[in-house]
C-alpha cells in the first residue's frame, strides 16, 4: 500500500469531520439536536473505516464499517430519537457548563492528545499518528462530555461517542484483528441497551434524568 | 478443555433465564468446578484463542471454588433477597454469564478477546446491582456502568495502542494482540508506544481492579447489590482486572526503555492501601466496610507485583487469600443483615453472643482480612514488607503504616459486630434452604482454604504458585 496524497487527505478530512461533531456533542444544549450530532459521527466513522478498508486493502474493515453504520449512525440514534420522543424530552435544554468554557476545556484536551501521542508514534507512518492523535481527541473530547453533563442520556451519548474515537484509533492501525471491531460494536449495542434500561429506571422512579439528583442517594448519606 | 469451562456457564445462563432454578445454579457452578479441576492434568499451552498457564490457572480454580459456593449460598439466600420471578431469571442468568466472561478473561491469550471478556463480566455484574430498583442501587449501578465504561474504554485503547506498538514485528492478523506473539516481540518494540500503551492499560484496568483514583464505583457497587453477587465481585473480577494488568506488564516489563511498570504499579497500589486505610475509620455501612478493604487489598496486591522478583509471589499469593476470605466475609455479614434487617454496623453488634456460629466465623474472617496469623493472607503481607524492607526500606514505612492502620481498623470493627452484648434481631431467621448451613458451609469452607495456603501450602501447588509469580513479575 502507498500513502500518496489522496488517501491520506481522505483520511484526514473524515476523521476531522469526527472531531468536529465531537464538538458540536460538546456544546449541543437541546438532545434531538445532540443525537443529530452523534449519528453524523457515526456516519463519519463508518465512511473512515471503509476508508480505511480501501487504503490497507483489508476487507475485514469493510464489514466494521458496515456494522459501525448500521449500529452507530442508524440503530441507536433512532432508539435515542425514540426515547426522546417517549419521554417528553424534545425541547429540553440541559444546563451544564457553559459553552466557551467546555470549547476551551475541548480544544486543550485536543493539544493534550497531540503531545501525548505525537512523540510517542516518531517511528510510526504520519497518517497513523495523527489518525492516533485525532482518535485520542475523539476519545477525550467524550470523556470531557461526560463530565459536564448531568442528564443521563447526555452522558450516555459521551461514553458512545468515545467508542467511536475507540473504533477510529482500531481501524488505523494495520492488521489489528478482526475479532476486536467485532467485539466492540456487539458490545456498545449491548452497553446502550443496558444504558436506556437504566434511564427507564431512573425516570421511574425520580421523574427526572438529572443525575445532579442522584448524589442524594450515597448509601452513607442520612 | 478450557473451551468447554467457558462454554458451559454460558449454556447454563441460557437455561436459567427459562428455568430460573436455583438447584440448576448450583448443579451448573458444581459441573464447572469439576471441570476446572480436569484443567490441572491439561496441558498448558496454547489452544486457539485461548491460553493455559501457571499464571491463570490458580486463578481459574479460585473462580471455579469460589462460584460454586456463592451458587450453594445464593440459593440459600433467594427468599431473602424477595426477586420477583423475571428478577429471579435475570440474576440467575447473570450469575452465570459473569462466570462464564471470568473465565473467558483468565483464559483468553487474545488481550482483546480478553478485554470483550472482561467488558461482559462487568455488564453481567451492573444488572445485578441494580436489581433492587432502590434509589441508592440505581445510583450505584449508574456510576458502576459510567465509571467502568470510562475505565474499559481506556482500557482497550491501551490494547489498540499495544498493538501498534507489535504489529511490525508480529504482521498483524489474529496473532497481533496474542498474548504469546506479544511476549516474543516485547523486547524490539517501540518503547515510548509501549509506555503509552501500559499507562492506558493500567488505568483502564486499575478503574475495573478498584485501585485509586478511580475506585468510587467499587463500595456502592458492593453495598447494594444481591449479597451473593458482592462476594463474586471482590472474589472474582478485581482478581481478572489486575491479571489483564499483569499480562500486559509482563509484555512492557521486557523493555528496557520503557517507563518502569513496576513503579506505576507499586504507587497505585500504595496509594489504594493508604487511602482505603484511612477511609476504613469512617465507614458506618457494614457492606461498605467491606468493599473499602478490597480496595486496600488489591492495593496491596498491586504494590508486590509492582515491586516483581519474589515479591510476585507474596501478590499471587494474596491475591488467592483475599478472595477467599472476603467472599467469606461477605456471605457472613449478608447473612448478618438479614438477621438483624439492617446494613449499618451499629445495627449489627454482638453477634457472637446471638449466633455463635454465625458470630466465630466472623471473628476468624476478621482476624484473617487483617493479617495475622495463621491465614495466608499474613504470609503474603509478611512477605511484602520483607522483600520491601530488603530492597526499597523507604516504601516499608508507608507500607506498613497502612498495613497497621487497616488492621486497626478490622479489628476494630470485628470487636463491635461480633463481641460485646448482642442487639436485636429483627426477625427470626427465615427459613433458609439448606438451614443454616447453606449459609454458613460455604464461608467456613473458604476460612479453611485459606487456613492450609497459610499454613501448609501442598509442594504442587507451592511450584505452581512460584511459576505464576515468575510470569507475572
Amino acid at each position: 500500500m502507498s500513502f500518496g496524497q489522496i488517501p491520506y487527505d481522505v483520511a484526514h478530512l473524515l476523521g476531522g469531520g469526527m472531531l468536529l461533531s465531537g464538538f458540536v456533542l460538546l456544546y449541543q444544549r437541546r438532545l434531538a439536536a445532540m443525537t443529530g450530532a452523534f449519528a453524523a459521527q457515526g456516519a463519519l466513522l463508518a465512511l473512515a473505516v471503509a476508508w480505511q478498508g480501501f487504503i490497507q486493502e483489508e476487507p475485514g474493515l469493510f464489514i466494521s464499517a458496515l456494522v459501525a453504520a448500521a449500529v452507530k449512525a442508524v440503530l441507536i440514534p433512532l432508539a435515542l430519537r425514540a426515547f426522546i420522543l417517549r419521554l417528553g424530552l424534545q425541547r429540553r435544554v440541559e444546563p451544564g457548563l457553559g459553552i466557551g468554557a467546555s470549547l476551551i476545556a475541548g480544544v486543550a484536551l485536543v493539544a493534550l492528545a497531540c503531545l501525548v501521542v505525537l512523540p510517542a508514534t516518531a517511528g510510526a507512518a504520519a497518517l497513523l499518528r495523527e489518525d492516533l492523535a485525532i482518535a485520542l481527541s475523539v476519545v477525550l473530547l467524550g470523556l470531557l462530555m461526560m463530565v459536564t453533563r448531568r442528564h443521563a442520556i447526555g452522558q450516555v451519548v459521551g461514553l458512545l461517542s468515545l467508542e467511536n474515537g475507540l473504533v477510529l484509533a482500531a481501524s488505523g492501525v494495520q492488521g489489528m484483528p478482526l475479532v476486536v471491531e467485532i467485539a466492540t460494536a456487539a458490545l456498545v449495542l449491548v452497553l446502550a441497551g443496558v444504558a436506556g434500561f437504566f434511564v427507564l429506571l431512573l425516570r421511574e422512579r425520580f421523574e427526572s434524568l438529572d443525575l445532579s439528583l442522584l448524589h442524594r442517594h450515597r448509601g452513607e448519606g442520612e | 478443555m478450557p473451551d468447554l469451562l467457558i462454554a458451559l456457564p454460558f449454556l447454563a445462563a441460557l437455561l436459567l433465564a427459562l428455568w430460573p432454578s436455583p438447584l440448576l445454579n448450583i448443579a451448573a457452578a458444581l459441573a464447572g468446578f469439576l471441570l476446572s479441576l480436569t484443567l490441572l492434568t491439561a496441558p498448558r499451552e496454547v489452544e486457539g484463542l485461548l491460553l493455559l498457564d501457571a499464571l491463570n490457572l490458580p486463578l481459574v480454580l479460585l473462580s471455579a471454588f469460589i462460584g460454586l459456593t456463592t451458587a450453594i449460598f445464593s440459593a440459600a439466600m433467594l427468599p431473602a433477597e424477595g426477586f420477583s420471578p423475571r428478577a429471579a431469571r435475570a440474576y440467575h442468568a447473570a450469575f452465570q454469564a459473569f462466570l462464564g466472561a471470568n473465565y473467558l478473561a483468565l483464559l483468553a491469550d487474545n488481550l482483546g478477546l480478553m478485554w470483550a471478556a472482561i467488558e461482559g463480566a462487568t455488564l453481567a455484574t451492573v444488572l445485578m446491582v441494580a436489581l433492587h430498583r432502590g434509589a441508592a442501587a440505581l445510583e450505584a449501578a449508574w456510576k458502576f456502568l459510567i465509571l467502568c465504561g470510562v475505565g474499559i474504554a481506556l482500557a482497550l485503547f491501551g490494547t489498540i495502542v499495544l498493538g501498534l506498538a507489535a504489529q511490525p514485528y508480529t504482521g498483524g492478523g489474529e496473532g497481533a494482540l496474542s498474548f504469546t506473539a506479544l511476549l516474543r516481540v516485547g523486547r524490539e518494540a517501540d518503547p515510548a508506544l509501549l509506555s503509552l500503551a501500559f499507562i492506558f492499560l493500567l488505568v483502564g484496568y486499575g478503574t475495573k481492579a478498584g485501585l485509586a483514583p478511580l475506585h468510587s464505583w467499587l463500595p456502592d457497587a458492593h453495598a447494594e447489590g444481591p449479597v451473593a453477587m458482592s462476594a463474586v465481585l471482590s472474589g472474582l473480577l478485581l482478581n481478572a482486572a489486575l491479571h489483564a494488568i499483569l499480562r500486559a506488564r509482563a509484555v512492557v516489563a521486557l523493555n528496557e526503555a520503557v517507563l518502569p511498570p513496576g513503579a506505576l504499579m507499586a504507587g497505585m497500589g500504595l496509594l489504594s492501601l493508604l487511602l482505603a486505610a484511612l477511609a476504613l475509620w469512617r465507614r458506618r455501612d457494614a457492606r461498605r466496610f467491606l468493599a473499602w478493604s478490597s480496595i486496600e487489598h488489591m492495593g496491596l496486591a498491586a504494590f508486590a507485583f509492582g515491586l516483581g522478583g519474589p515479591a510476585a509471589l507474596a501478590g499471587v499469593l494474596h491475591m488467592l487469600g483475599h478472595s477467599l476470605v472476603k467472599s467469606a466475609l461477605f456471605f457472613l455479614v449478608g447473612r448478618a443483615t438479614l438477621l438483624k434487617g439492617s446494613q449499618r454496623l451499629e445495627d449489627l453488634r454482638g453477634l457472637v453472643a446471638g449466633h455463635p456460629g454465625l458470630g466465630w466465623a466472623l471473628v476468624l474472617g476478621f482476624l484473617a482480612i487483617a493479617g495475622l496469623p495463621p491465614f495466608s493472607l499474613f504470609s503474603s503481607e509478611f512477605l511484602m514488607i520483607q522483600q520491601s524492607a530488603a530492597r526499597l526500606p523507604w516504601l516499608a514505612l508507608p507500607l506498613g503504616l497502612g498495613l497497621l492502620v487497616a488492621a486497626l481498623a478490622l479489628l476494630r470493627a470485628m470487636q463491635a459486630l461480633c463481641l460485646g452484648p448482642a442487639t436485636p434481631d429483627a426477625r427470626p431467621p427465615a427459613p433458609a434452604w439448606g438451614g443454616s448451613w447453606a449459609v454458613l458451609g460455604p464461608a467456613w469452607a473458604h476460612l479453611l482454604a485459606a487456613l492450609v495456603l497459610g499454613l501448609a501450602l501442598p509442594a504442587p501447588l507451592a511450584a505452581l504458585l512460584a511459576e505464576a509469580a515468575r510470569i507475572a513479575g
